[in-house]
């Protein structure tokens, strides 16, 4: 989920498909708005780490190429 | 959200699929068939609905194991939950653990005689409750894994802070790394190789499954519960069989740090300990569970009403715990399927959505 607010001290909103959900971030180091976190039982338990998920994405990304027969190296 | 279609791409899923299919193949130039274990709720449930499972070639079985928290939530816990509830105390619970069978009742019928019974979406609800009614007793079911620990304590934290004296905890929270040793040792199992749990292993750290891959030279690779991330996590784990090597591979760093989260760590130190822990199908696992520590100790429901926990009885025709140790699959089960479906459950993997009884019933009655 997305963080869109930080509302108290270790409260905030997250945004997840456009519904708005109160998060304790008492769990998380300094979460920042604009930032992804994974949140459990409404616990944000983890900040996501977005290079590592774009990197995952441009690897799915490459193999989906692949498949259509696209040039590119196999990964 | 902008990540959910790149992690479903159906392209991407046939690559995988391919190379899954090769790493099949090695396998059975060298005679050899392998069994891999999943041992989180989410992927079971990811797992059923995208039909994994039916696309994996036959060298290659996937079992699904013990990743459920309330499938292996005990008889005699749901027993207790019912004693408590019948003594005038608000039960907050996740909604799952209401059609739980105990030995004889569940907590829905309790509920339906009166009982208060309150559904938490999260332990901060259980908060509300105690906050509403000062005058009245709350116990919240505290279950779960890893991932819902340091919530559940939170909850005493702000208790504590706030001088809450009205609310305690009916613990029986469960370690996965325990579970995993004492499926290793289950000579009738023999599983190859783990996919490791995403929530979990972001409070406990990758490094945590180290003992595992170098005490037993299984290899473990902690994936998120993304079809397409679960298929890369199978093709890794299958890429280390056929090279017979066993590795910690940590496929889901977006999110898992090898430290994991310190600070639910430290927060489930200072107030839990390791206890011995009954699961159900498994029994009893050594320090596999989490108590409060005996400074805590005001904070146990099970203190605080003189209430202990005992074994119970369930049904004795449900082999969940034989599915819990992915001995069987849920069609194996006389009963599933006819006595027992989602809307009557007679075990509890029939209940929740991450049990596999209940994803087996949904996504492959046939298989
Ligand atoms: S189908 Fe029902 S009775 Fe059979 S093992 Fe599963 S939960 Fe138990």
């Amino acid at each position: 989920m997305k963080l869109v607010a930080i509302t108290g001290e270790e409260s905030g909103t997250a945004e997840l498909e456009g519904a708005r959900y109160q998060v304790n971030l008492s769990l998380v180091d300094g979460a920042q708005v604009g930032e992804y976190v994974i949140v459990h039982a409404g616990f944000a338990i983890e900040r996501l780490d977005e290079q590592e998920a774009e990197a995952r994405l441009a690897l799915f990304e490459q193999m989906a190429r692949a498949v259509r027969g696209e040039a590119g190296p196999r990964p | 959200m902008k990540y959910i279609d790149g992690f479903r791409e159906p392209d991407a899923a046939l690559f995988l699929r391919r190379r899954i299919e090769e790493h099949a193949e090695a396998l059975a130039a060298d005679g050899r068939t392998v069994r891999l274990m999943e041992v989180c709720g989410s992927h079971t449930m990811a797992v059923g609905r995208f039909g994994i499972r039916e696309m994996l070639p036959p060298q290659v079985e996937l079992i699904s194991g013990p990743g459920c928290p309330v499938c292996v939530t005990g008889t005699g816990y749901v027993d207790a939950a019912i004693e408590l509830a019948a003594r005038d105390v608000t039960i907050a619970t996740f909604g799952d653990m209401l059609r739980v069978p105990g030995s004889r009742s569940t907590l829905a019928r309790a509920r339906s005689e009166g009982a208060r019974v309150e559904v938490c979406y999260s332990p901060e609800g259980a908060l509300e409750l105690a906050r509403r009614e000062p005058d009245r007793q709350v116990v919240f079911l505290a279950i779960g894994f890893e991932t819902t620990v340091a919530p559940g304590v939170s909850l005493v934290r702000t208790a504590a802070r706030e001088g809450l004296g009205n609310l305690s905890l009916l613990t029986a929270f469960k370690l996965v790394p325990p579970a995993l040793e004492a499926l290793i040792a289950d000579p009738e199992l023999s599983i190859d190789g783990f996919l490791c749990p995403a929530h979990v292993s972001a409070i406990i750290g990758a490094e945590a499954y180290r003992p595992v891959v170098e005490r037993h030279g299984l290899p473990c690779v902690i994936a998120s519960f993304e079809p397409l991330d679960i298929l890369l996590g199978i093709d890794r784990l299958l890429e280390l069989l056929v090279a017979r090597r066993a590795e910690l591979v940590n496929q889901y760093r977006r999110v898992v740090r090898p430290e994991g989260n310190r600070r639910a760590q430290e927060l489930i130190a200072a107030w839990l300990e390791p206890v011995d822990a009954d699961w159900r199908g498994l029994g009893s696992i050594p320090r596999s569970g989490l108590g409060l520590r005996e400074e805590h100790a005001s904070w146990d429901a099970a203190r605080r009403f003189g209430i202990t926990i005992g074994p119970g009885e369930s049904n004795p025709h449900c082999r969940c715990g034989d599915v819990l140790r992915g001995k069987i699959r849920p069609p194996e089960c006389a009963l599933f399927g006819r006595s027992c479906v989602p809307a009557r459950p007679i075990g509890a993997c029939m209940v929740s959505a991450e049990g596999t009884c209940a994803a087996y019933y949904k996504y492959a009655r046939t298989a």
